[in-house]
C-alpha cells in the first residue's frame, strides 16, 4: 500500500460514504439553486463555497473526535454556551431588532449556534450517566436544562431557533424514556386548555394567531411572504419551469429567497417532480441517522444521534412547512440549502459527530 | 439504591429506544407524507390557479401614448408640434422625508416659483403617490445640470424628457389652433361615454379648444400597449410583445399663417375679427380674433395668476369672437336686403325715391332717420348700397314684410351656425314674429321691421356668419361650407385626404339682380360710395359694404376708468368686402369692435389682407397700425361718408 493511499485511507476513515455522498448531492443541489436564487451572482456563490469548505473541515474534524470526548466536553460546553447567552441578553449587539451577536475580542459569534450541539449534548450526557432507568425526576431536570437557553435566545428574540434547541432537547427526553402517559397527558390538556386560553386573549393578540395560520388575512403584510411563496411553488406545476426561469423568484416577488424561502425557488423552478425528489433525499439522510442512532454502542451516543437526526428533520419539515403554507412563518433556515455559513457549520458539525459516533462504534467491536 | 427502580438493562434499554426511535422514523414519514401532498395540492390541483397568479404578478400592459398629430398652415409652417422638454419630477413616494422639504431644497438649487408649488400640489392630489408629478417644467440646460450633479441628495426627484405640446408661433391664430390641457373629471365623463376611455389610458392631455379639440380624434392617435414583466417594485425587467402606437393625423389647414399675420397686426391695438374666406371653396383663409392669448400657457395646467388676468380682463380675449361674439350687422345687412327686395320682383331699376332723410309708416307720426340728415335726394336700389341710404331700405323691409324678409336671408346663413369645423359656434339671431312670441311673448310691431331693413333691432351676427353670407353672395348663391382644415395627412404613410368641399345650400337667384347688387357693392369704393377713399388706389375692384353697430349697453357693475368707459361706448365698425369683384378669390368680414366708422378703421384692415392676398403685397414697416381708439364721446350718427 503506498504511501499516498495509506494517508487517504486514514482521512477518511472516519467519514460515512452514505451520509457523506447524500450530503454532498445536496449541497451541489443547492449550489445551482442559490445561484438561480441570487439573480445568478458568482459572489454569493463563491461565497458559500467557502461557508462549505470551512463546515466540512469541522465536520471532518469533529467526526474524528471520538464520543467519549464529547461526553467529557459536553457539560463545559454547554455551561459555557448559557454564560454567553446570558452576556449576549447583557452586552450583545443588536441588529435587526434582535441581540444574537457577541464580540469576543475580534470574532464576533452567536451563542445561540453552539448550544444547538451543546444541547441535546448535555441531555444525552446527563441520562448517560444514570445507573438506573430514568425516572420523572431525571426528566424533570432535564426539562430545567433545556429551559434555562431556551428561554434566554427567546429573549432576544430568536423563536425559530428556540423552538429548534427546544426540539432537539426534546428528543432526547423523548428517547430516553419519557413517559408515554405524560405524552399523551400533556397532548390531551393542551387540547382541552387551548379553547379556554383562546378565549382569555385580547383581540388583536387572536388576530396576530390568526393571520399566522391565514394569511390571506394580512396579504400585504405578515401574509406576503406566504401568499407570493404559495403562488411560486403552485405554478411550478409538474415539471416546473426551469433553471433560473422561476419568475416569481427571478422578478423579486420572493422575499428572502436565497436564505428562508430558498424552498420556493427551487419548487418553482423544478416542481413537484423536483419537490419530491428533493424530499427523498432528506429521507436518505434521516433514514441514515436513524439507522446510526439504532446501532450506536452506548446510551450517549444513541440520544445524541437520534437528538441531531430527529431535529434535522424538524428544521427539514418546519421551513418546508412554512414556505408551503402549512405551518406559520418562523425563521428558521432549510438546512443544508439555505445561503449562510453559520447554520450550515452547525449542521455539518452535528453530521461529523453522527460519522464519529458510527466510525468509532466500528473500531472498538471489530 | 430505590429497590424500584430497575437497574441498567442494556437488552431493554436498547430495545426501548429503538421503540421510539421507529416512533420518530414514523414521524418523518407522516410528516414527509403531509408535505407531499401539500406540494400535490398546491403544484397539481391548483396549478391553473397559481399559474394564472403568477402571470398576473409579473405582466403588466403599458400604454404607448402615440404622438400627437401636428397642426400647419398651407404652406407647411408649423402651428402645433411636440417637443422634448425636460421636466423636473418628484414621486412622492419615493421621497424619504417630507415632500415639502425636498422642494425647498430644491429651490435652492433652480427657481421653483409659487405657481409651480400650487401646480404641483393640485396635480399631486389628482395622482397616485407613486406617479411622479412635475415640479418644474421647461428646465434649461444649466437647472437641468444642477440637478443631475445633486441628485443623489434628492431620492425620489428625476429629471425626464417629455414630449410636450407647443405651439411655436405663439399667440398667432390662437383661437382658430385652440390648445390642449390636462384631462379633467369632464373630459374623462365624456371619453367614457364615447367609448374612447381605453385609447387615453397614459394620456394626460386633450384638446380643449379651437382645432385641437374638434380634431382630437384625428390629432390623438391611437394608443400602443406593451406587455411587459415587471417585478416587485413596479419597474418594468423587459418586453414580452408590444402594439406600437399609430400616431396621430397632422392637420392641414386652409389658413395661410402670413395672411393671417398680415390680418392681426392689422388690428394694431383694437379689439374685433376678422375672417376671409375663399368664396368657390369655403376654405378660411385667416381667422382673427383680437386681442389673443398664448396658448401655450395652457398646455400644463395655466396659472391661478395668468388665468385670472386672461379671464377678467376687459378685452375679454379668451373670447372667440368670430365665432361666440354677436353684434348687429348694421349696414352691412343692406344687400342681403337689397337682394331679398329684387327677388321678390321689388325695386328693380327704375324704380327709385326721392329720399326726404326720413321714413314714416302710414297712419304714425314716427319718424325713422336716415343717418344723413335732409336725406340722399333721388336714389335707386344700386345707389342705396352705395350711399347705404336708411329710408330706401326702411321701406323695403315694410313691404318685404319680416317673414318673407328672414326666409330668405336665412339661405345666406344667417340666424344659424355655418357650420365651420370648431366647436361652439353662436348661430347668431333673426327677429321673426314667430320668434318674438316665443321669447317675449310679445306680438311684433311693424316698427320692428322698420329697423331690421338697415341691420338694427333684434338682428345679431356673428363675424363667421357675416363672412360666409359675403362670400355666399361673391358666389352667385353658392354656399360652400367654411372649413379650416383643408387635408388631413396620415401621419404613417404620409398620405394627404382632401377634406371633401361640401355644397351647403344652392340658392336660386336671378343673375341680373345678383348683378345689381353686386354693382351696388363695387360703388361703395369708387367715388360717391360710403368708403371711398379706401378703394381710391386700389389695382383692383373689389365689392363692398360698410356698416356701423351701436354699443348696446355696459353691465352697471363693471367696474373701469372713465376714458375706458368712453371707449368702450362707441360703436362698432363692420365691413364687408369681396375682390376681385369680377372673380372673387377671397371675401372678408371684419368687425372693428368700438372702431366707429366701417369705412375708416375696419376697412383698411380688410384692404391689407386682400393686398397680401392677391398682388402679395406687404403692409409697409413703417405704416402705423389703424389709428388707435380715442376716447371721444359716443357718436349717435348711423355713417361717416365722405360725399360728393
Amino acid at each position: 500500500m503506498s504511501m499516498l493511499n495509506k494517508l487517504l485511507k486514514r482521512v477518511v476513515r472516519h467519514i460515512d460514504g452514505f451520509l457523506m455522498g447524500s450530503l454532498i448531492v445536496t449541497i451541489l443541489v443547492a449550489l445551482c439553486v442559490l445561484y438561480s436564487a441570487s439573480g445568478q451572482s458568482m459572489d454569493k456563490i463563491i461565497s458559500q463555497l467557502i461557508n462549505i469548505t470551512v463546515a466540512l473541515s469541522l465536520m471532518w474534524l469533529a467526526a474524528n473526535v471520538p464520543p467519549k470526548h464529547l461526553e467529557r466536553i459536553a457539560l463545559p460546553a454547554y455551561i459555557i454556551g448559557v454564560l454567553l447567552l446570558v452576556g449576549v441578553a447583557l452586552f450583545g449587539e443588536i441588529s435587526h431588532g434582535a441581540r444574537r451577536w457577541l464580540h469576543i475580542g475580534v470574532a464576533k459569534i452567536q451563542p445561540s449556534e453552539l448550544l444547538k450541539i451543546a444541547m441535546p449534548m448535555l441531555l444525552a450526557w446527563y441520562f448517560s450517566r444514570r445507573d438506573s432507568m430514568p425516572a420523572m425526576k431525571d426528566h424533570l431536570i432535564g426539562a430545567i436544562l433545556l429551559a434555562v437557553p431556551v428561554g434566554l435566545i427567546m429573549k432576544q428574540p430568536d423563536l425559530g431557533t428556540s423552538l429548534m434547541i427546544c426540539a432537539s432537547g426534546f428528543y432526547v427526553l423523548f428517547l430516553a424514556g419519557l413517559s408515554w402517559r405524560l405524552l399523551i397527558g400533556a397532548a390531551v390538556s393542551f387540547g382541552v386548555m387551548a379553547p379556554i386560553l383562546w378565549s382569555m386573549l385580547h383581540d388583536y393578540q387572536r388576530k396576530r394567531i390568526e393571520i399566522l395560520f391565514d394569511p390571506y388575512q394580512d396579504p400585504l403584510g405578515a401574509g406576503y411572504h406566504t401568499i407570493q411563496a404559495s403562488i411560486a411553488l403552485g405554478s411550478g406545476g409538474l415539471a416546473g419551469k426551469g433553471w433560473l426561469n422561476g419568475t416569481q423568484s427571478q422578478l423579486d416577488f420572493l422575499p428572502e429567497r436565497t436564505t428562508d424561502f430558498i424552498f420556493a425557488v427551487f419548487g418553482e423552478e423544478f416542481g413537484l417532480l423536483g419537490n419530491l425528489l428533493l424530499l427523498m433525499l432528506f429521507t436518505l439522510i434521516i433514514a441514515r441517522g436513524l439507522v446510526i442512532a439504532a446501532q450506536a454502542q452506548n446510551t450517549f451516543s444513541r440520544l445524541l444521534a437520534g437528538s441531531i437526526t430527529l431535529t434535522f428533520f424538524t428544521y427539514v419539515f418546519v421551513n418546508i412547512g412554512m414556505v408551503s403554507g402549512i405551518l406559520p412563518v418562523v425563521g428558521v433556515p432549510l438546512p443544508l440549502i439555505s445561503y449562510g455559513g453559520t447554520s450550515l457549520v452547525t449542521l455539518l458539525v452535528g453530521f461529523g459527530i453522527l460519522m464519529s459516533i458510527h466510525t468509532h462504534k466500528k473500531l472498538v467491536t471489530s | 439504591m430505590n429497590p424500584r427502580s430497575e437497574l441498567k438493562n442494556y437488552k431493554k434499554e436498547q430495545y426501548d429506544f429503538r421503540i421510539r426511535l421507529a416512533t420518530g422514523a414514523a414521524l418523518v414519514l407522516v410528516c414527509f407524507g403531509i408535505l407531499a401532498s401539500r406540494f400535490v395540492f398546491l403544484q397539481f390541483s391548483k396549478y391553473d390557479y397559481f399559474q394564472t397568479m403568477a402571470e398576473n404578478n409579473r405582466i403588466s400592459l403599458v400604454p404607448i401614448v402615440p404622438n400627437r398629430g401636428l397642426i400647419m398652415d398651407r404652406n407647411g409652417v408649423v402651428l402645433a408640434q411636440n417637443s422634448f422638454v425636460y421636466t423636473l419630477e418628484i414621486t412622492p413616494a419615493k421621497v424619504e422625508h417630507n415632500v415639502e422639504e425636498t422642494i425647498d431644497e430644491l429651490a435652492k438649487l433652480i427657481e421653483v416659483s409659487n405657481i409651480d408649488r400650487k401646480r404641483f400640489k393640485k396635480l399631486r392630489s389628482q395622482t397616485h403617490s407613486f406617479e411622479s408629478v412635475p415640479i418644474r417644467i421647461h428646465l434649461n440646460e444649466e437647472e437641468a445640470a444642477k440637478i443631475a450633479v445633486n441628485r443623489y441628495r434628492f431620492p425620489g426627484v428625476e429629471i425626464h424628457s417629455r414630449l410636450f405640446r407647443q405651439y411655436p408661433q405663439g399667440e398667432l391664430g390662437s383661437h382658430l389652433v385652440g390648445y390642449i390641457g390636462r384631462i379633467n373629471d369632464r373630459d374623462l365623463e365624456q371619453l367614457k361615454e364615447s367609448g374612447d376611455l381605453s385609447n387615453y389610458k397614459g394620456s394626460d392631455h386633450i384638446g380643449k379648444s379651437g382645432l385641437e379639440q374638434y380634431y382630437e380624434s384625428q390629432l390623438h392617435g391611437i394608443t400602443g400597449f406593451q406587455q411587459v414583466e415587471i417585478d416587485a417594485g413596479g419597474h418594468a425587467v423587459r418586453v414580452l410583445s408590444s402594439t406600437p402606437p399609430t400616431p396621430g393625423n397632422n392637420l392641414i389647414l386652409s389658413i395661410d399663417s402670413k395672411l393671417q399675420h398680415i390680418a392681426e397686426e392689422a388690428f394694431g391695438n383694437y379689439r374685433g375679427a376678422l375672417v376671409a374666406i375663399e368664396p368657390s371653396t369655403g376654405e378660411v383663409l385667416a381667422y382673427v380674433s383680437k386681442p389673443n392669448f398664448d396658448p401655450n400657457l395652457f398646455v400644463d395646467g395655466i396659472d391661478s395668476e395668468s388665468w385670472k388676468e386672461l379671464n377678467e380682463s376687459l378685452d375679454k380675449p379668451l373670447i372667440n369672437r368670430p365665432l361666440r361674439g354677436i353684434y348687429p350687422p348694421g349696414s352691412t345687412f343692406k344687400p342681403f336686403v337689397a337682394l331679398a327686395g329684387l327677388e321678390a320682383g321689388k325695386r328693380a331699376p327704375p324704380f327709385s325715391i326721392s329720399d326726404p332723410g326720413y321714413f314714416t309708416l302710414p297712419g304714425n307720426t314716427h319718424r325713422y332717420r336716415d343717418w344723413k340728415a335732409g336725406g340722399h335726394g333721388m336714389v335707386d336700389i344700386r345707389r342705396a348700397i352705395a350711399v347705404s341710404c336708411d329710408t330706401f331700405f326702411y321701406g323695403l323691409a315694410v313691404e318685404l314684410g319680416i317673414e318673407k324678409l328672414a326666409a330668405f336671408v336665412r339661405h345666406f346663413g344667417f340666424g344659424k351656425p355655418s357650420g365651420i369645423d370648431l366647436k361652439g359656434e353662436m348661430g347668431g339671431l333673426l327677429p321673426t314674429p314667430e320668434w318674438k312670441g316665443r321669447r317675449f311673448k310679445q306680438k311684433w310691431y311693424p316698427g320692428e321691421t322698420v329697423i331690421v331693413g338697415i341691420g338694427q333691432g333684434y338682428t345679431l351676427v356673428t363675424p363667421m356668419q357675416l363672412a360666409q353670407a359675403t362670400a355666399i353672395l361673391a358666389n352667385n348663391g353658392k354656399a360652400m361650407r367654411p372649413h379650416l382644415v383643408s387635408s388631413i395627412q396620415e401621419n404613417k404613410g404620409g398620405r394627404i385626404h382632401a377634406v371633401p368641399l361640401v355644397v351647403a345650400d344652392q340658392i336660386a337667384l336671378n343673375p341680373k339682380n345678383v348683378e345689381l347688387v353686386k354693382q351696388g357693392m363695387m360703388d361703395v369704393t369708387l367715388p360717391g360710395g360710403t368708403a371711398a377713399r379706401l378703394g381710391a388706389d386700389a389695382e383692383y375692384l373689389m365689392a363692398s359694404k360698410t356698416g356701423t353697430a351701436q354699443v348696446i349697453g355696459i353691465k352697471q357693475n363693471e367696474k373701469y376708468n372713465e376714458s375706458k368707459v368712453a371707449e368702450r361706448h362707441l360703436d362698432h365698425a363692420l365691413f364687408i368686402t369681396y375682390a376681385p369683384a369680377e372673380d372673387p378669390k377671397i371675401a372678408i368680414a371684419v368687425i372693428v369692435e368700438n372702431g366707429k366708422h366701417g369705412g375708416s378703421t375696419a376697412g383698411p384692415i380688410a384692404r391689407r389682407v386682400m393686398d397680401y392676398y392677391l398682388l402679395g403685397k406687404e403692409p409697409k414697416p413703417t405704416q402705423p397700425p389703424i389709428e388707435a381708439p380715442s376716447a371721444e364721446s359716443p357718436q349717435t350718427t348711423e355713417e361717416h361718408v365722405h360725399v360728393e
